[in-house]
């Protein structure tokens, strides 16, 4: 069928099974934005800012396990939306992010909203295309969907001119992806396996070290299975929280450098490292030479570059985690359960003498009290997005995860006001369950705006602000390692928020009392409205335990103990 | 300390817009070295060849031809071991310089005079890299004007 560039975008949206695209329009995109509004197959969700709609379509990746799809104009709408795709790029988030182009006519003659596109977004992407010819468009359209979302997922980034979109051309999406230099490799090497397997079954020590991958690849049940069967306690970086259920014996914590002391010291004492997914971020492991000292690395991962990057794997696997886990439960009867009941016992030691707790105090609110009481409140019927900073760290750490895809955080690139536009992104995938982001008085301003979407889409996100007047994480820092000189981290200087949800149409609760905040969580859920409850916490609280930067796992900070009375 | 090496690696890509520029941009991105770099288009065939030379240790160029191979036109990285390698260079000499005895020295780096102008004679060697310093050392004293090498090319023994 002969159609035009723009009416070749909507089409191949629709083929994908794209229900919602999150985006802005502007001059360069018009003709796309034209055949949006003769269509009726998918929703189209004006954010307010275009960093906001490629943060909406990362919520609604993570939480739906589909492509999340943003469009936005050229030159300013573009560079908006580059700090999303940097997010979704350290995330491993499956995106496609269309953006318009000044004609090809004027690539290059400093036009008017014109920037090299591809070139900013090279860094930052999976890969990305230039689209110059409409007869193109059907090609590049399908392979960048089956790039983002194969593999290791990513972003996609697809700039096509404005004339391109006006051109006529063929169209015919029934061709497969053919891309000869792009196969992923998704099942492991059998014989790999076995001698993973072997390893584990010799091992004393052994640790399961679960990160992002297990639920990008819709592993997670697959992996409890695994535990269950094996006995072997588990950690779980920031990326994989709800992979395990909170309650589930075998998980001691998240580790890292806000992990708990008990996940931080079985890393430190394991003899056999089964990383599952995750890559060994520097906040995961601090010092490296220090990490896992006296432990064998078994890792398995779809990205060969992820294997033995920072830390020597001795039985590397590349595959799916997904299908790898399934090889292992098959396998899995060489395991005796009952060989590492020792090993069980020194961890829970670990966590009997330094648990992951805090100091309840009587007249101010602990910012942790919060997200606990959300967890009871809430629980699995609560999806939690987060900002970045202390309150990240403490939803981390505190919340009763029950599955995966519950969490939505930025973790890689740790961008302050993803979690607003990305709560937006969570609630369309997921509208049975309640939107909860928990943010900062510093974050929320980063992306305040969205409040204008999410009245208008009726999306009714609830926003906690846990407010400490402070860029509480840096002030953290300053406090512990620049001799207490809070530069610029004093935030007392701050809006009215409950009359600045009023103003876009929500409901605002400011809260300093426990009976308050369940009174207003309560009030908010049961309204079904766009909220935000500002909640007054304790100033100076911080997150605790930490490892410095740098530092050693088993040479934490720790929650000082306090003298009992 | 991890030993710094340097190393070939010949990357075959499809041939198409930018994607030089990817794997220039790979390479500033990490933080790897670009000693030389040349690229020419494989004859009868959409894709391309570049040879890199680079430098490191045996964990950096594992990661460098991993990161390499992820790139989506990517089609095939060698680490080189046992290979054959040439480097062109290019010297440009006064024509008042003992001609007979440069000719002969080109003559044992697999070169010649290849072009004789107003004033300036151009020499060509062809011949492995470390060869070509040893020349590039040994002309010195003939006040060579202008000097231009190729960057290696190089195919597996």
């Amino acid at each position: 069928m002969q159609i035009s560039g723009a009416q070749m975008v909507i089409e191949a949206l629709i083929a994908e099974g794209v229900d919602t695209v999150f985006g802005y329009p502007g001059g360069a995109i018009m003709n796309v934005y034209d055949e949006i509004y003769k269509q009726d197959k998918f929703h189209h969700i004006l954010t307010r800012h275009e960093q906001a709609a490629v943060h909406a379509a990362e919520g609604y990746a993570k939480a739906s396990g589909k492509v999340g799809v943003a469009m936005i104009t050229s030159g300013p709408g573009f560079t908006n939306a580059v700090t999303g795709l940097a997010d979704a790029y350290m995330d491993s988030i499956p995106l496609v992010v269309i953006s318009g182009q000044v004609p090809m006519s004027l690539i290059g003659t400093d036009a008017f909203q014109e920037i090299d596109a591809v070139g900013i977004s090279r860094s930052c992407t999976k890969h990305n295309y230039l689209v110059t010819t409409a007869a193109d468009l059907p090609r590049i359209l399908k392979e960048a969907f089956y790039i983002a979302s194969s593999g290791r997922p990513g972003p996609v980034h697809v700039d096509i001119p404005k004339d391109v979109t006006a051109q006529i051309a063929e169209f015919d999406y029934s061709k497969p992806v053919d891309i000869e230099t792009y196969k992923p490799n998704t099942k492991g090497n059998t014989r790999q396996i076995k001698k993973a397997m072997e390893a584990i079954a010799s091992a004393r020590r052994p640790l399961f070290y679960l990160g992002g991958g297990v639920v990008s690849s819709n592993a997670a049940y697959d992996v409890r299975e695994l535990v269950k069967r094996t006995g072997i306690p588990a950690v779980e970086t920031f990326m994989a929280r709800g992979t395990l259920r909170y309650d589930d014996p075998h998980l001691i914590s998240m580790l890292g450098m806000h992990g708990s002391y008990a996940a931080n010291m079985a890393m430190s004492e394991t003899d056999l490292v089964i990383a599952l997914g995750a890559r060994f971020d520097d906040r995961v492991t601090g010092k490296l030479s220090e990490f896992a000292k006296n432990a064998e690395v078994i890792h398995v991962d779809i990205d060969p570059a992820s294997i033995s990057k920072l830390v020597n794997a001795h039985y590397p696997i590349v595959g799916d985690v997904k299908n790898v886990v399934l090889e292992m439960i098959e396998m899995s009867s060489i395991v005796n359960p009952e060989r590492y009941e020792g090993w069980r016992e020194t961890i829970s030691n670990f966590d009997e003498l330094h648990p992951l707790t805090f100091h309840e105090d009587s007249e101010r609110i602990k910012p942790q009290w919060v997200i606990k009481r959300i967890g009871e409140l809430l629980g699995d019927d609560a999806n939690i997005s987060t900002d970045v900073g202390q309150h990240q760290m403490w939803s981390a750490q505190f919340y009763p995860f029950t599955r995966p895809r519950q969490w939505v955080s930025s973790g890689g690139l740790g961008t302050m006001g993803f979690g607003f536009p990305a709560a937006l992104g969570v609630k369309v995938a997921a509208p049975e369950k309640v939107s909860i982001n928990v943010t900062g008085d510093g974050s929320i301003l980063m992306n305040i705006q969205e409040l204008m979407t999410a009245v208008e889409k009726k999306l009714p996100v609830i926003n906690v602000i846990l407010n400490n007047n402070f860029l509480g994480m840096v002030r953290q820092w300053q406090t512990l390692f620049y001799d207490k000189r809070h530069s610029e981290t004093d935030l007392s200087m701050q809006p009215d928020f409950v009359k600045v949800a009023e103003a876009f149409g929500g409901i605002g609760y400011r809260v300093t009392t426990k009976d308050e905040f369940d009174a207003a969580l309560k009030d908010a859920v049961a309204k079904n409205v766009v909220a935000i409850i500002d909640v007054v916490v304790d100033r100076l609280e911080n997150v605790m335990p930490m490892v410095p930067a740098g530092g050693s796992l088993f040479n934490m900070m720790l929650l000082e103990k306090k003298e009992k009375k | 300390m991890e030993i710094s090496e340097r190393r070939v690696i010949s990357v075959i890509v499809v041939n198409e817009a930018s994607v030089l520029s990817r794997i220039t941009d790979l390479f500033s991105a990490r933080g790897y070295n670009i000693t030389s770099l040349t690229v020419a288009p494989i004859p009868d065939s959409k894709y391309s060849r570049l040879t890199i030379v680079t430098s490191g240790s045996v964990r950096v160029v594992e990661q460098i031809t991993k990161q390499l191979h992820k790139l989506i036109p990517v089609y095939k990285v060698y680490e080189h071991a046992d290979l054959v390698e040439k480097e062109m260079a290019l010297v440009k000499f006064p024509i008042t310089e003992n001609l007979s005895d440069i000719s002969a020295l080109c003559g044992a780096y697999n070169g010649k005079i290849v072009n004789v102008g107003n004033g300036v004679i151009i020499t060509m060697v062809a011949d492995e890299p470390r060869r070509v310093d040893h020349y590039l050392d040994a002309i010195k004293r003939y006040n060579p004007k202008e000097i231009v090498r190729s960057g290696a090319v190089a195919l597996e023994r």
